[in-house]
């Protein structure tokens, strides 16, 4: 039995899972206790559940427990993450380098610097979507404090060569923070193994709850300091004020515990059903363009230019299934994907493109569903589509000259 | 986004999706708006140059739900409509009848352009004369 509308959207978030469901129900009412209260059994009792899930944390990234700060979410730990190294270390340089494919809690983040007067490379990327290493060498300078690059992207699925970016920055005795919130808890992601000076990560993308996150901030070899940007009673060792969500940590822990377990069998098989499904799309199908490297790539994650066809149209031909477009109407800035722009695919395939993210409690049974679905519209929209009648009479449609209004 | 109900029958029933032939003197095309910018509509009419009526209307449109029902729904108020009758529909009509979203007007001001782009072809073949 299929449920609609079937979710295939778990880069924008995913479900909680029961299990996490269940460690966190007892936070909520009998051991509400602030974790901060030193006095009392409430108090000892939700400090000791925050210490056990800080290393739930720390263990899925290779991490020492005293080196994760909660947060809100990753917004905030990219902004703690950037903003806070670049206060601390304003003596040493005023330079950072980023990617033009990060996420806007980053992206957004570096312009409010540029606006305090910091220098902010945005790095162009190749056109699968990885930074390239060439590129980012040339781009180092003597006052460069930090490169912030992700190490999983959240619209095409890229995962970046962060173990060579680590050793980089490493190298040059730059810091390196990485935005892995869409590779923790998909795909081994350590922050030993690519030198991680700060990293980001959020419950919600790996069956945890909404409005939790943690920043790891390296203790030893180097020990780095952060100028906090929220002031307050001095949790988290000063460097984020604010009484800890206990509950939403506790299933963070939970969430983390079972990704780090499960990890290896269940991206096989999510690997398996993204296969399937780009399979089966590419059987039915001609002219798709698949946006971003398919061999580095996150294994849940599909992104799908279907030429010719208008991203909102085929959303809403394909509505009792949960999925994301690039295209700038589905989008409230009015413009296509900033991330396909940086590929360098045409504003044209970006309107057509689609995100496909497959998750832990997704099926065969809806893969194929999705993909009959999803071949059966394309087919449809396309009878309808001037452009795909112009191309099969061999018009060059980059050369025509439109009437744009 | 919710789509009215007008929106989502004419994008699940388009009416009167097709090509008429280009060259046809009594045909008159129109291709307006850019594949960058996420739409384009091709409308055309065939004219019975004996009464001036739109005997025949077809579009192919990519872009959103509301610029496919926009074409849809032109089509349908073109057909039997004098030449003359046809450049007083307003994009403003077309947001009535389907009630688009601000965000969506353009869509109706594509679709007014290209049955003014439709119907300029076929007067310019006209005025140029029977083709021999
Ligand atoms: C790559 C990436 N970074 C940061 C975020 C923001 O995370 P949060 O929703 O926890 O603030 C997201 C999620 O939207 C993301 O995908």
């Amino acid at each position: 039995m299929l449920k609609f509308p079937i979710y295939f959207d778990n880069q924008a978030t995913t479900p909680v899972d029961p299990r996490v469901l269940e460690a966190m129900l007892p936070y909520f009412t009998e051991r509400f206790g602030n974790a901060a209260s030193r006095n009392h059994r409430y108090g000892w009792e939700a400090e000791e559940a925050v210490e056990a899930a800080r290393k739930q944390v720390a263990d899925l990234i290779g991490a020492n427990p005293k080196e994760i700060v909660f947060t809100s979410g990753a917004t905030e730990s990219d902004n703690l993450a950037i903003k806070g190294a670049v206060y601390m270390y304003r003596e040493k340089g005023d330079h950072v380098i980023t990617a033009l494919t990060e996420h806007k809690a980053v992206i957004d983040t570096c312009k409010r610097l540029e606006k305090e007067g910091f220098r902010v490379t945005y790095l162009p990327v190749k056109p699968d979507g990885l930074v390239d290493l060439d590129a980012l060498r040339d781009a180092i300078t003597a006052k460069t404090v930090l490169i912030t690059i992700m190490a999983a992207n959240n619209e095409i699925g890229v995962l970046q060569p962060v173990a060579e970016i680590g050793a980089m920055a490493k190298e040059r005795g730059v810091l390196f923070h990485t935005d892995a919130v869409q590779a923790a808890g998909k795909v081994p992601f350590d922050v030993n193994a690519c030198n991680a000076h700060l990293a980001s990560i959020s419950a919600h993308k790996m069956y945890g709850p909404k409005g939790v996150g943690a920043l790891y901030v390296r203790r030893r070899q180097p020990r780095v300091l952060l100028s906090p940007i929220i002031d307050g009673g001095g949790h988290e060792r000063g460097m984020r004020s604010g009484t800890l969500n206990v509950p939403g940590i506790v299933g963070f822990g939970k969430a983390a515990e079972l990704c780090r377990l499960e990890m290896a069998q269940e991206s096989a098989r999510i690997r398996a059903l993204r296969d399937r499904l780009n399979a089966k799309l590419h059987a039915g199908l001609d002219e798709l363009h698949v946006n971003g490297s398919m061999e580095h790539r996150l294994p849940g994650n599909l992104n799908i230019s279907f030429a010719y066809v208008e991203g909102e149209s085929l959303l809403m031909g394909i509505n009792d299934v949960a999925v994301s477009s690039g295209s700038a109407c589905t989008s409230a800035s009015l413009e296509p994907s900033y991330v396909l722009k940086a590929l360098g695919t045409g504003d044209d395939l970006a309107h057509s493109s689609i995100r496909f993210g497959l998750g832990r409690f997704n099926t065969e049974d809806e893969v194929d569903y999705v993909a009959g679905k999803v071949v059966a519209v394309v087919r449809k929209l396309r009878e309808m589509s001037p452009l795909y009648e112009m191309a099969k009479d061999g018009v060059d449609l980059a050369k025509m000259e439109w009437r744009e209004h | 986004m919710a789509y009215s109900d007008k929106v989502v029958d004419h994008f699940n029933n388009p009416r009167n999706v097709g090509s008429l032939p280009k060259q046809d003197p009594t045909v008159g095309t129109g291709l307006v708006g850019a594949p960058e910018c996420g739409d384009v509509m091709k409308l055309q009419v065939r004219v019975n140059p004996e009464t001036g009526v739109i005997d025949e209307a077809k579009f192919k449109t990519f872009g959103c739900g509301s610029a496919i029902a926009s074409s849809s729904l032109a089509t349908e108020w073109l057909k039997g409509k004098t030449v003359d009758e046809a450049l007083t529909i307003k994009n403003t009509d077309i947001v009535a009848e389907l009630s688009l979203p601000p965000v969506k007007v353009h869509c109706s001001v594509l679709a007014e352009d290209a049955i003014k782009a439709a119907i300029a072809d076929y007067q310019q073949k006209q005025q140029a004369g029977p083709s021999s």
